[in-house]
């Protein structure tokens, strides 16, 4: 799973940060980083991080498969 | 001036069950003065808006006569907490309550917990019977996150009939009721917030320079970048944190199950794949949120929705009726835990959003997980069930199930 | 156009944000056709923001950071190959492999690249780097972790700021040249630029305003400092140039389209204009390589390096690619920039530089949480947040509604009025930066001013 968070949304409420603190970090009070490969022991708590942000900014899927066609 | 007597009915113990009609009424009305002088607003954009807005105040000291408590300057001696505080006062108090409980300073606090909550989970159903009646609030849904509190505050749970009435008058008077005079509830209010405060600072104190992992050791012993807190200011986070903690999760549990039960249909999607249970209490907290209002005042005279709000005056927000409001959610009175657009408003908005809102979900989280298992074959014997008084903080008293 | 605008074949050129984010939404607007995404990159879409950051402080991989799709586009990949050029008569893209594709609807989405240092020979230098792309920024992240003396920056720009950020936190000691007066000062202002240059010395940045650099000094091939035009020099092994981007219009030079260098201009649906300022219907432009006029900014022609303008900008333009006209929506997003650096993050809503003045509204400089609103001629046209993100959507209410400037008395820090009474905003002439600001006001017209030739004959 890939993420993405959407910068411009995100307003640092940190609730992904509570529910996935392997995934993301906050640095200072609202700089938040995040890993965008997703680890698969992780993948449950980046769902809930998913479903908990304030202000839906948080988006996952997979890579472009190029190959595909 | 357009006056309306809305807020009376919906506060009204009668409306309890489903206040949902009225608030469909207030988002047809607008913006209007009620007939107590406050404003209500219901509809989601305007609420997200003054959730956001600088000129709204939280502090209710900014209020004017006839809205000002009349006991105010005995406020001035018992500091408000964060909750009842702007920035960047606010900013301070909840930075120092945040440093033992989530990040930046202790990411890993609400994670680390987990396991824990689910543990009491499990020893709550666990001791469920087999068959018959049970109550849902006091055999599970208040038990487990007063357990969970306490646990991470560090207050011994064998206290809870110390602060159970403390918490309760607390609640009483945080409600609103027109037409009734509040002095005396919220003079009851304050002494309960005081004692609760007292016992609350003394158990602190007792840590002082001893090793511990709850947030009352911390408080008074890791002192972050903005210092330590004061004795009043103990006193009142520490007071927010411990009914805050319980007092509203409750009723978001109980709210949960009465509504999958209510939707037999979605409880047994839920059964079926636990992967929806995030989703399903992101649902549960826009359907049956257990924080229906959110009071602001005005520090200028503001145009809301094309109607003039003075200074001062209360102005009341719905968010429950705003995550109920067409205009945002496409059928926004269907409980749907599959819906994934549900930017709600049941933890608040703007820097005042719900401190406790992680820990609030995995509470919710577990604990309609472990139990939606024994939820198939069981009935509502009361149905609506008996409430708890407050229009602010709604839900059943008492939920009587047959299992 | 004849036939139903949900069929037919659309190419997107540009394989990054804009060209995903348009390929997804032209499957979601219900486009059954054949879909075909060129990008020059070797790559599937991935995410640039992150290179500044997480890649450079070595907490995710440079190539970790592929974009998410919403959907599967149902698109034919065409990765790694460049186009060189357009036919807009015969509607075909040319490519660099010497294939060409045939459209009936294209959408420009090239982006940007790092404007290179403008001496090719110095730019060799083994240690000196731009970073724009996943190549880059793996390679500088892997420098960055040998431990360089110092790094020198040129250009104090978001992106040179965000680098310089990133070197003090690994502990990499780093000098920074601005031509301009201070870092971030064509996109925020003086006010703002010197509480950046207080952040940036805060944070042991050696940075060094009003001065250009020069000439970039190598031995054997290697880079190991700079002249800079007060007469100093710095001692370093590495360099990164970030004197802002380039539109990627080259391939456009004979298209007859109004490209230049500001980008490609378009109208409000995301059509582009030709050089004689006529627009098309069936060529499009969305994210950095756009140019498009907005209601809010005297309709002049903005060009923005935003990402959530890029994916703002490419939904738009999707929607309008497969809609009758009555059913195009215009693109009219506020733009919000953020930026993160030195702990702190940086959020601008509307154009900072569209401004005579500025006041503190929220918070102080001392404390390093504020909301800066700028206004232009009484009317308030910007908002800049400092660790305050959670108050911009307000601002942006008041930039949609040409709210008064300075605005009215507010929770600012308790206090019920703005805290300090306007000043001027001071936004220079981009022109005398190092770094290109990453929005942009570029005047009312598509194209350069037209000189009617009338041949001799």
């Amino acid at each position: 799973m890939r993420i993405v968070v959407d910068l411009t949304r995100c307003q640092a409420y940190a609730q992904c940060v509570f529910l996935a603190p392997q995934v993301f970090e906050l640095h200072g009070e609202e700089v938040l980083l995040y890993r965008p490969d997703v680890p698969e022991e992780q993948l449950d708590r980046v769902r809930q991080a998913i479903a908990a942000c304030p202000v839906q900014a948080i988006l996952a899927g997979e890579e472009v498969n190029a190959d595909a066609r | 001036m357009a006056v309306d007597t809305l807020l009376e009915r919906i506060t009204d113990y009668a409306s309890r069950p489903d206040p949902y009609p009225l608030y469909a009424e207030l988002r047809e009305a607008g913006v209007a003065r009620q007939t107590d002088g406050s404003y209500l607003v219901g509809t989601y954009y305007d609420i997200v808006a003054l959730l956001h807005d600088p000129r709204l105040s939280s502090d209710r000291r900014n209020r004017a006569a006839p809205h000002r408590d009349p006991d105010v300057e005995k406020e001035e001696q018992q500091r408000p907490s964060f909750i009842r505080l702007d920035d960047p006062e606010h900013h301070r108090l909840r930075s120092m309550a945040m440093r033992p409980f989530g990040p930046p300073h202790s990411p890993g606090r609400i994670d680390a917990i987990r396991d824990e909550i689910t543990r009491i989970t499990g020893e709550l159903v666990e001791s469920l019977p087999g068959r018959g009646r049970i109550d849902v609030v006091d055999d599970f849904a208040y038990p487990l996150p007063v357990t969970v509190i306490c646990r991470l505050l560090g207050v011994p749970r064998e206290d809870e009939p110390v602060f159970r009435e403390w918490s309760a008058t607390i609640v009483d008077s945080l409600d609103i009721r027109p037409g009734e005079d509040p002095g005396e509830r919220e003079a009851a209010g304050r002494r309960a917030r005081e004692r609760m405060g007292r016992y609350l600072v003394d158990l602190a104190e007792r840590r002082r320079g001893r090793p511990g992992d709850d947030m009352l050791t911390a408080f008074v012993n890791d002192p972050g970048p903005y210092g330590e807190f004061s004795r009043e200011e103990l006193a009142a986070t520490a007071t927010l944190l411990l009914v805050a903690g319980h007092e509203t999760t409750v009723n978001l549990i109980t709210n949960g199950v009465l509504t999958l039960l209510r939707h037999p249909d979605q409880l047994d999607l839920l059964r079926r794949d636990p992967g929806l249970l995030p989703g399903a209490v992101e649902e549960l907290l826009r359907y049956e949120p257990p924080v229906h209002m959110l009071q602001r005042t005005p520090l200028t005279r503001l145009d809301i929705a094309g109607t003039t709000v003075p200074e001062g005056v209360p102005v009341v927000l719905v968010p429950a009726s705003g995550s109920r409001d067409p205009k945002r959610f496409r059928d926004p009175d269907r409980f749907d835990l599959t819906r994934t657009d549900n930017q709600h408003l049941g933890f608040g908005s703007g820097i005042h959003l719900c401190y406790g809102a992680p820990l609030a979900r995995l509470e919710a989280q577990a604990a309609l997980g472990a139990l939606s298992p024994r939820l198939a074959t069981a009935t509502l014997l009361e149905d609506p069930p008996p409430y708890r008084h407050s229009a602010v903080l709604r839900g059943p008293r008492h939920l009587p199930v047959e299992l | 156009m004849p036939g139903d605008p949900r069929e037919g074949r659309i190419v997107v050129v540009g394989a990054s944000l804009a060209g995903l984010r348009a390929a997804e939404t032209l499957r979601e607007e219900g486009f059954t056709g054949s879909l075909t995404v060129v990008g020059d990159e070797p790559h599937p879409p991935y995410d640039r923001p992150p290179l500044s950051k997480q890649v450079l402080l070595g907490t995710a991989a440079a190539d970790a950071t592929g974009l998410p799709m919403r959907r599967e586009a149902d698109a034919e990949w065409r990765l790694g190959v460049r186009a060189t050029g357009l036919d807009p008569l015969g509607k075909r893209v040319l490519l660099a492999d010497g294939d060409s594709l045939p459209y009936d609807r294209l959408l420009i989405a090239t982006g940007t690249r790092a404007r290179p240092w403008p001496h090719p020979e110095q730019a060799a230098l083994d240690g000196v780097f731009t970073l724009r792309t996943r190549e880059d920024a793996g390679i500088l992240a892997e420098r960055l972790a040998a431990g360089p003396r110092r790094v020198l920056v040129i250009g104090a720009g978001f992106t040179g700021s965000e680098i310089a950020s990133a070197c003090r936190e690994r502990g990499v000691e780093v000098t920074v040249a601005e031509r301009g007066p201070g870092p971030l000062v064509g996109a925020l202002g003086g006010t703002l630029a010197k509480l950046a240059a207080g952040m940036q010395r805060a944070h042991g940045v050696d940075l060094r305003c009003g001065v250009t650099v020069t000439a970039l000094r190598g031995r054997n091939g290697r880079f190991t400092g700079a002249d800079l035009s007060d007469g100093s020099r710095v001692d370093a092994d590495l360099c990164v140039v970030a004197l802002g981007a380039l539109r990627n219009v080259e391939w456009l030079a004979d298209a007859g389209l109004a490209a230049g260098p500001h980008g490609v201009a378009c109208d409000a649906g995301c059509r582009a204009f030709t050089m004689y300022g006529i627009v098309t219907d069936d060529v499009f432009v969305a994210g950095d390589v756009s140019r498009f006029p907005h209601p809010l900014f005297e309709y002049q022609m903005l060009s923005l390096e935003h990402w959530g303008n890029a994916v703002a900008q490419a939904e738009v333009a999707a929607h309008n690619m497969v809609s009758p006209g009555p059913l195009r929506r215009p693109h009219l997003t506020v733009p919000v920039f953020w930026s993160s650096q030195f702990g702190f993050t940086i959020k601008s809503v509307g154009v900072p530089a569209f401004s005579d003045q500025v006041t503190i509204a929220q918070g102080t400089l001392a404390e390093r949480r504020l909301v800066a609103v700028y206004g232009y001629r009484g009317r308030v046209t910007a908002a800049v947040t400092l660790d305050m993100a959670k108050w911009l959507e307000h601002y942006r209410t008041l930039i949609e509604t040409a709210a008064p400037f300075p605005p009215g008395p507010g929770a600012a820090g308790g206090r019920p009025l703005v805290t300090d009474f306007p000043i001027p905003s001071d936004v220079p002439d981009a022109r005398g930066l190092s770094h290109g600001p990453t929005v942009a006001l570029t005047g009312h017209l598509p194209d350069r001013r037209l000189t009617v030739v009338r041949s001799a004959g």
